[in-house]
């Protein structure tokens, strides 16, 4: 656990980036810190390890007062990440791994062993160990990074801003490991960033921040997006947020029935959708007659029947092209379907029950 | 031409306590002895302005002001204070080793990429460790092309040693001019000119050796690195870090 007791941080010019902050950070969960430039977020993460000292208040990481002590031992228990992954140019990746562990005293062929174990965990293969940082991607480069603060397993890890400089597509990967590698480590991480669709994702807490360094809201993702406490964080939060909102509702939505065909049998009149000897979904047909494989329209998303969100149920619904959402069961096989009449009826009962 | 060389290729020139290859040794000699007492000053100075980022304008003004003194002014001026004796003749050409030599190490250490610099001390390392770990051996090419620079300017220069009685292949000037030998001062030009491009080419092959390979040539792939991540979105741009 984490705690921020009335921290404020004003530096030396009179700027202050953060004005008396309570917050407490729980064990083992992600907490995103959120907001425009300028209003504290990355001070307020790195005054955890002590890079930056308060100016008034006490944060305490399990219990001990960061300012008590030595700063380098505190940082050593504190895995730390930063946008650039500010790896060691001049050392292998296992060696860039090793860095901790060596500090804590690790004999070599220890710390080498571990750093090749954590190139595993965050899918790097063990050919990339010899290699140095400018031979990797940029997205590689982070992995190695992340590896890095993992490797003498502190039970808190800081990360700042640390997928923003990688391209979209890597990013979501990057984000979807880390999720996938928390399930396994249930670490306490404190996350910075800017995009408020990356603090939605990866946080179990979040936490909006204002500029002038105060905390406008710290509430669970669906809260954030159900409930913004005030305009600022309507505002930050964005467009869509009644839609995105459903992505954290997990209900189930009555199938409806549907009667599939194959490639060579003969559809009936309206949509009809078409699928492989496995019964998995190909597409759509319009017309009536033996279904030729020319004619079949690519399907919308699939829902994945009893697991997905409202918000994956509905947008089968809407981006298939005959209306008509397909809910697949586990094998990928067609479950039913789903409309988007069906899954407005599912969000009015669970707003009922609740 | 013969004339020129006569003195060069004479064998029993090559011989005794006053033969060309004593007064190589002791060019040599001076030279590493200045080089190292500039090291000494330079370098130290050079890292830790580097790794305050405090105080950069005492490069600038050390660095320009040494270059400004006269070499050989400043050498008489320290003989005549401390009287004949290696020390001013080590400190006349140290004088000339600094500027490069802290230069290169200042800028070395503070260009060091702060990304690194920052996650050195996020995860741990105290000032002195990010400084040894991190910037030096991330510095050292930029260390190194300063002493290259230093190397070939002292030895050189080391010739002025001759001139207050001391020995080094300054001697075979000055002794030939004052003999009208103009094939032993010849001989005292050339020896220099090669010794300084044979010591230039020796630094240049301890940089190679010295300097870890992923400094070298800014991201450049090695031939072996094939990339087998099945992970198809991370592909290296074959564009990013393509140098000569």
């Amino acid at each position: 656990m984490i705690e921020f007791r009335g921290v404020t941080k004003r530096f030396a010019d009179g700027t202050v980036a953060v004005d008396g902050l309570d917050l407490t950070v729980e064990s083992g969960r992600i907490t995103v810190f959120v907001g425009p430039s300028g209003c504290g977020k990355t001070t307020s993460l790195r005054m955890i390890n002590r890079m930056i000292e308060p100016s008034s208040g006490t944060i305490t990481v399990e219990g001990r007062d960061v300012m008590a002590g030595d700063p380098a031992d505190l940082r050593r228990g504190i895995g730390y990440v930063i946008q650039q992954a500010g790896l060691f140019p001049h050392k292998t990746i296992r060696d860039n791994i090793a860095t901790v562990p060596l500090l804590l005293g690790w004999k070599k062929p220890q710390a080498r062993a571990r750093a090749e174990e954590l190139m595993e965990i965050v899918g790097l293969g063990p050919e990339m160990a010899g290699r140095y940082p400018a031979q990797l991607s940029g997205g590689q480069q982070q992995r190695v990074g992340v590896a890095r603060a993992l490797a003498a397993d502190p039970p808190v890890l800081l990360m700042d801003e640390p997928f923003s400089a990688v391209d979209p597509v890597v990013r979501e990967n990057l984000q979807d490991e880390l999720l996938r590698l928390q399930e396994d480590l249930g670490k306490t991480i404190v996350f910075v960033t800017h995009d408020i669709d990356e603090a939605v994702k990866l946080g179990d807490k979040v936490a909006v921040f204002r500029t002038g360094g105060h905390l406008a809201q710290y509430a669970s993702p669906a809260e954030l997006l159900a409930r913004p406490a005030d305009d600022f964080v309507d505002g930050f939060v964005g467009r869509d947020r009644g839609y995105r909102t459903l992505g954290f509702l997990e209900q189930d939505v009555p199938l409806g029935a549907l009667t599939p065909v194959r490639v060579g049998a003969t559809a009936g009149d309206g949509w009809t959708l078409v699928v492989d000897g496995e019964d998995r979904p190909i597409g759509w047909v319009s017309s009536q007659g033996v279904v030729e494989e020319a004619a079949i329209i690519p399907g919308g998303t699939l829902h994945p029947a009893g697991s997905g969100s409202l918000r994956s149920a509905l947008d089968s619904a809407l981006s298939s092209p005959s209306g008509q959402g397909v809910a697949v069961d586990d094998g990928g096989r067609v479950a039913g379907s789903i409309s988007a009449d069906a899954v407005l009826a599912a969000l009015a009962a669970s707003r009922e029950a609740a | 031409m013969n004339l020129l060389f006569s003195y060069l290729f004479d064998a029993a020139n090559w011989s005794g306590p006053t033969g060309i290859p004593v007064r190589i040794a002791e060019h040599l000699f001076y030279s590493v002895l200045a080089l190292a007492l500039g090291a000494v000053v330079a370098v130290p100075l050079g890292a830790l302005i580097g790794h305050t980022q405090k105080g950069g304008f005492l490069v600038v003004g050390i660095a320009n002001g040494m270059r400004a003194l006269p070499e050989l002014g400043l050498l008489t001026l320290l003989v005549l204070l401390m009287g004949i004796d290696l020390l001013p003749v080590t400190i006349a050409l140290a004088v000339l080793a600094v500027p490069p030599l802290l230069a290169g190490t200042y800028s070395g250490v503070r260009n060091v990429d702060r990304g690194a610099v920052d996650a050195a001390r996020g995860m741990g390392m105290r000032e002195w460790q990010i400084l040894t770990k991190v910037e030096l051996p991330n510095a050292l090419p930029l260390v190194l092309g300063g002493l290259r620079a230093a190397a070939l300017q002292v030895i050189a220069t080391t010739a002025v040693a001759a001139y207050v009685s001391f020995g080094g292949l300054g001697r075979l000037l000055i002794d030939g001019l004052k003999s009208l030998d103009y094939s032993q001062m010849a001989a005292g030009a050339i020896l220099v000119a090669l010794l300084a491009l044979a010591v230039e080419g020796l630094l240049a092959l301890l940089q190679r050796a010295v300097v870890s390979p992923g400094l070298r040539g800014g991201g450049k792939r090695s031939p072996t690195a094939e990339i087998t991540r099945t992970d198809s979105t991370e592909q290296i741009p074959e564009t990013a870090g393509a140098t000569p």
